[in-house]
């Protein structure tokens, strides 16, 4: 296919609390990692995508140039909830795949920790609607869409817990991410309930953080000499499609099998063939519905799928082995790349004591609420 | 002089509340798709089409679709309280807080029939206005 687009460099930073850091500092830090994984500089960089949410409105991808390198180029900045990362990631493959740039740069970085709890708080004329007219939040959206699972399959609040205490003991193997500690299922389902059925340790981590990608032409990956390049075989995109409930309740299983629809055709390829997936775990409820939504098991299996151990590291289809959302933590403008340089590293080889087993393919997925869909699709050269 | 108590003020737009009739919760139909939404629109987001939006009353009684039970919520709001999805009979779902029930996962039932109602809440605004608001509880 005309214009394959590569992963020349990817990297992000330890994710955490960095109250003394500015945005674009932490932005230019995931950057210039980067920049000497790819072996190139930011004189190399053509154009520069950035992800930020909660600076949207402030520039923050020249400020990213104005620490590490004001070459003119043109920067696009980007927001679209939690899908933030992946949508800087999907503009710059675009901008490649178009032929208007051989090598561009790929941005995401938010500032989060101590955020706490979000949604809801929305300021609307009138008195407050949260705790009035139910919840907007989103660990009780999230409870919402979990009991949908529940109320189709019979899904227990048990199944739900051992998602973060999968994905906690893989953050164990995980240096970058934010916590490396076990959670076992007591502790999980035992933990202070913030809204029903998702406890403290079901709900991802707000920090801050940061990472980054540059993306090339397959002429440049060949020029660069691109051993360690990995393949971008699909990027999807979608928007939330009319569905019955989906403006009272967010419908994100319609966008996402959307997604994953389109993401599987461009890159022939079907769940089947992939080796690993880093999905949008930003609560329990959530890793358990997009099992299905991605394929990754039949209609009603997820719960069977989660018992079985079959998305753990050293099962049938690992899923979040960077620990995800719940325990590498999720800085919404970094997350989507930072999902990017799991995969790539884990295609690498490079990935250490958390390494897949021969992985070939690789899948990135995140959702933003209100609400986008970005899947991106990898594979080993 | 008299003075008579000001008039509650609705806590949503969709909330009606007629002068000598019963409140309500308004939805609208599309004429072309016969989509419900809640409120009023103009255009039908489910087919695009214009100027076929009928506005109509929702009904008063429906089912719980789903729920979540919140413990942790911003400064200042009482909880728990529970989050609850609730399918309208005759179309458009609706959330609210669920009342009149325990906050406990095992009685709360999915699929059970729910009514709404109308309640003077103790939220007010800025200026001192007070609003009625909307509550489902079992039928």
């Amino acid at each position: 296919m005309a214009n394959d687009v590569y992963v020349i460099g990817v990297d992000m930073i330890k994710f955490g609390k960095f109250p003394d850091r500015t945005v674009p500092s932490l932005g230019a830090e995931a950057a210039l990692l980067a920049l000497d994984d790819a072996g190139l500089t930011i004189q190399d960089m053509q154009a520069l995508y950035c992800g930020n949410l909660m600076e949207a409105n402030a520039m923050v991808g020249q400020r990213v140039l104005q620490e590490i390198g004001q070459t003119g180029i043109p920067v696009v900045n980007c927001a679209n909830a939690c899908a933030t990362g992946a949508t800087a990631f999907r503009e710059a493959w675009i901008a490649i795949k178009a032929g208007i740039y051989d090598v561009v740069l790929a941005v995401g970085v938010e500032k989060m920790a101590g955020a706490g709890l979000l949604g809801g708080g929305r300021k609307r004329k009138g008195i407050p609607t949260e705790g009035l007219l139910g919840s907007g939040t989103m660990p009780a959206v999230f409870g919402e869409a979990g009991m949908e699972h529940s109320r189709k399959y019979g899904t227990t609040f048990e199944q739900f817990a051992k998602v973060s205490v999968k994905n906690h003991h893989h953050s164990t193997l995980n240096p970058k991410a934010r916590y490396q500690i076990e959670t076992p299922l007591d502790e999980v389902m035992g933990a202070e309930m913030i809204a029903y059925p998702n406890t403290k340790l079901m709900c991802s981590v707000n920090v801050d953080g940061s990472a980054a990608a540059v993306l090339c032409s397959e002429e440049k990956m060949r020029q660069l000499g691109g051993s360690r390049a990995v393949k971008v075989t699909a990027s999807a995109l979608t928007s939330d499609r009319w569905t019955e409930r989906d403006l009272t309740m967010p419908d994100v299983s319609t966008c996402t099998r959307e997604a994953a629809k389109a993401a599987y055709e461009m890159a022939g390829c079907g769940p089947e063939d992939l080796d690993l997936v880093e999905l949008h775990d930003c609560f329990a409820t959530a890793e358990i519905l997009h099992y299905e939504n991605l394929g990754l098991c039949g209609d009603g299996e997820a719960g069977r799928m989660i018992n079985e151990g079959e998305a753990q590291l050293g099962g049938r289809i690992p899923v979040n082995v960077s620990g995800g959302l719940l325990s590498k933590g999720h800085p919404l403008g970094a997350t989507g790349i930072a999902n990017v340089y799991e995969v790539c590293t884990q295609l690498r080889g490079e990935a250490g004591a958390r390494q897949v087993d021969d992985a070939r393919i690789g899948l990135t997925h995140v959702i933003g609420l209100g609400s986008a869909c970005a899947i991106h699709v990898f594979e080993k050269q | 002089m008299s003075t008579s108590p000001s008039p509650l003020l609705p806590a949503v737009p969709h909330l009606i509340i007629p002068e000598s009739e019963e409140p309500y919760l308004q939805g609208s139909r599309c004429g072309q798709c016969e989509a419900v939404f809640v409120g009023t629109r103009n255009v039908c987001s489910a087919c695009g089409a214009r100027d076929q939006m009928t506005p109509f009353a929702l009904a008063n009684e429906g089912e719980l679709y789903v729920f979540s039970i919140v413990h942790r919520s911003f400064p200042g709001i009482e909880v728990p309280y529970v989050s609850a999805v609730v399918d309208l009979d005759g179309g458009g779902t609706v959330k609210g807080n669920l009342i009149g029930i325990e906050p406990d996962p095992e009685k709360i039932k999915m699929g059970m029939r729910v009514k709404t109602v109308f309640e003077k809440t103790d939220r007010k605004d800025a200026e001192g206005n007070e609003y009625l608001a909307y509550f489902f509880q079992p039928a």
